[in-house]
């Protein structure tokens, strides 16, 4: 009885979570997906047929190649924050008290500017005219015709930078919980420090650099702002399409199918993240029960 | 120097506080030494120098005639017990032994044979393959130790290795510590605030206070021989007197304590009269007993009157505090027969205490603040008087 009582508080708390989520995410991405299946009225409606034309054309090779160039740029991106964010994220970790607090909020300082704006400013740094050209020029490491702009090289600096504090926060999170000692402990065994930093403390916040990577890579799958900006003809991304695809075209199957593809690429790894913590977790419960086992036989001293 | 391990006027600071002040010490190859002292004392910066994770701001470590100041510590054969034992999370007891030995190189059959041989020294073979996190405190104490001795360092530092562990488990890692030691033959040098932990397991014990060492010795010198009032109130308990040495009589000197009466003392520190000199008398060398002491022949005895104020009973022995003149002293009656009938002293009785001249010991050093380290019952606790009936209205 108080078991089924328990089960149902359970329920009546979960309630209005699940009610949001159902009426305002599981359904509106269901109906995106059946979108998909249906033909574009002439006057950028939505036909009243169901076809697999939309999806049918989107076997044209040109989509394939953004699909891969928007993941590969995800990908690397992600990459580039977590390596980036994890010496910082160290550094901040062993800071002194006060110091962390400032240093966390000067993490946090660009939001204060828009988004929007601060990706505006790196097209004038990048600019052919711009700083970063001249001084790149005037170290002979730049040719004069060289482009800085307009190519997935600019896409992949400025996501780094925009997505980077996503990265750096969570890590941050979980180094500050970290028990430095063990660094001590590696080194004193003889382990070089790069060493120490690479066996222990890496996994030691394993889960901060696993939050790190989903909140970095979820958000540059979807991004469109900073291709449409400092990307070029040639560097388009899913996010640039569907954006296409939804204004100019009013083409609102297409932009679904596409939409529906972007879905799929996050979840796929979320789904993959989530299965791997699921499996921790229960080995985790599996060693701690073993050992309370071991415990109550009154085998351990 | 013949020395195994040298410290050569090592000095650290940490800002304005001298953690570490100009300590000049030499350790032998093998030995189990302990740096004893109060927190604060600069036991623990002593030792983290020694592992390689301070650098001292002046003077030279050696170890086997090497200078090992400036190594770090991963290029140093001196291995750490970390009072939370550290041991790796992420790693099972197994891996975690055999971790120097990777990070080291060693082939896979030496790094399994010696992993292995450690597991049985420790006895944990049947916990090879758990976590850290489902082993208990005392296990995790042994993986520490294994750990710290598979690739055979030159000397292993224990920083308070039994702080975390409850008074049984204690016990039982002191004996182990001890055999562990005999087996290995290799230097540790052990830092504790615990008397007893420093008495039962050192061959030497270094007693510091802020920043120097107080003494130098084996367990028993330091106990029985304080050099000054610090060592003697800080290990075990003991009573102070000042007084005047007014006469030599023999090997003995006659001392005038104030507002107390004269003591006599074994005088080996050839003392010559009028001198002013402190004595530390150890509590359980001081009798209290209702009748006066037997006469002892051919020497004499110091025995006074005295007021009991406070009684602590402990089990194998109770803890008197008694008062005369002005003078508050500890002395300790050991229990032997136990008889239901007999009449024990109880507050406000009036007795003898008496001690011989050879139990006092004369100290070359004394502060103030020394006394303040001797716990006593609060001044002017008076023994609890028996109920007295109120009238019920």
């Amino acid at each position: 009885m108080p078991m089924r009582n328990r089960r149902w508080t359970e329920w009546a708390l979960s309630a209005p979570s699940v009610f949001w989520l159902t009426i305002f995410f599981v359904i509106p991405t269901l109906l995106v997906v059946a979108i998909s299946f249906h033909s574009a009225s002439p006057d950028g409606g939505i036909g009243k047929e169901w076809t697999l034309q939309t999806w049918r054309h989107l076997s044209n090779p040109n989509y394939p190649a953004i699909v891969w160039r928007t993941l590969w740029i995800s990908a690397a991106t992600t990459a580039g924050c977590v390596v980036l964010a994890l010496p910082c994220a160290f550094a901040i970790a062993r800071m002194q008290k006060k110091w962390r607090a400032v240093m966390a909020g000067l993490i946090m300082l660009p939001f204060w500017t828009s988004f929007v704006v601060r990706v505006f400013a790196w097209r004038l740094l990048l600019h052919p005219e711009g700083f970063l050209k001249h001084l790149l020029l005037s170290l002979n490491l730049a040719e004069p015709d060289s482009q800085l702009l307009y190519n997935s090289g600019a896409i992949l600096l400025v996501s780094i930078y925009s997505f980077l504090p996503f990265a750096i926060m969570p890590i941050y999170a979980a180094a500050e919980k970290f028990d430095f000692s063990l660094l001590e402990a590696a080194r004193d065994l003889g382990a070089k420090s790069f060493l120490a930093f690479r066996k222990i403390f890496i996994p030691g916040i394993r889960r901060g650099v696993i939050s790190a990577t989903l909140m970095v890579f979820i958000p540059s799958v979807g991004s469109y702002v900073i291709p449409d900006l400092v990307g070029g003809k040639n560097s388009e991304l899913i996010g640039n399409k569907i954006y296409q695809r939804t204004f100019p075209d009013r083409n609102l199957p297409h932009a679904s199918a596409l939409s529906a593809i972007m879905a799929i690429g996050v979840l796929l790894p979320l789904g993959a993240v989530a299965l791997f913590l699921k499996r921790q977790d229960r080995n985790e419960a599996l060693r701690i029960a073993e050992s309370n086992g071991v415990k109550q036989r009154g085998g351990a001293v | 120097m013949s020395d195994f391990l040298v410290f050569d006027s090592v000095t650290k600071r940490f800002g304005a506080l001298t953690a570490v002040d100009a300590v000049t010490l030499g350790i032998r190859k093998g030995e189990f030494f302990s740096l004893l002292g109060p927190s604060g004392c600069g036991k623990t910066t002593l030792l983290r120098m020694l592992g390689g994770f301070e650098t001292p701001d002046s003077g030279r470590i050696y170890l086997d005639g090497r200078d090992i100041t400036d190594l770090p510590p991963n290029l140093r054969r001196v291995h750490t017990i970390f009072q939370n034992y550290a041991l790796f999370p992420n790693m099972t007891v197994w891996d975690n032994i055999a971790f120097s030995l990777r990070v080291a190189r060693y082939s896979k059959s030496e790094i399994r044979k010696n992993v292995d041989g450690m597991l049985e020294l420790i006895k944990m073979a049947d916990h090879a393959y758990k976590y850290p996190s489902q082993i208990s405190g005392g296990q995790k104490q042994r993986v520490a130790i294994a750990r710290a001795l598979v690739d055979r360092p030159q000397v292993l530092l224990l920083d308070e290795p039994l702080a975390a562990l409850d008074l049984k488990l204690r016990q039982h890692m002191l004996l182990e510590l001890d055999i562990i030691h005999d087996q290995v033959g290799i230097t540790f040098v052990y830092v504790t605030h615990d008397q007893g932990e420093a008495m039962s397991l050192s061959d030497r014990i270094a007693v510091m206070n802020q920043g120097h060492i107080e003494q130098l010795d084996p367990p028993a010198k330091i106990y029985e021989a304080p050099r000054s009032g610090f060592v003697a109130a800080f290990i075990g308990d003991t009573n102070f007197f000042e007084g005047t040495v007014t006469g030599i009589e023999g090997d003995y000197c006659k001392l005038a304590v104030k507002d107390f009466a004269d003591i006599l003392c074994f005088n080996d520190k050839s003392i010559s009269a009028g001198s002013q000199v402190h004595l530390s008398v150890r509590p359980e060398k001081i009798r209290v007993t209702t009748t006066p002491p037997p006469p002892e022949k051919g020497s004499r005895i110091n025995v006074f009157r005295c007021k009991v104020t406070d009684i602590v009973y402990q089990g194998t022995y109770t803890k008197f505090w008694v008062l005369s003149g002005a003078h508050r002293i500890a002395a300790i009656k050991p229990h032997s027969r136990f008889l239901l009938g007999q009449a024990a002293i109880t507050w406000g009785d009036e007795v003898y205490c008496w001690w011989h001249p050879d139990d006092g010991y004369m100290l070359e050093q004394f502060t103030a603040e020394d006394a303040n380290l001797v716990q006593m019952p609060p001044v002017g606790y008076s023994a609890p008087k028996p109920p007295t009936a109120t009238p019920v209205a």
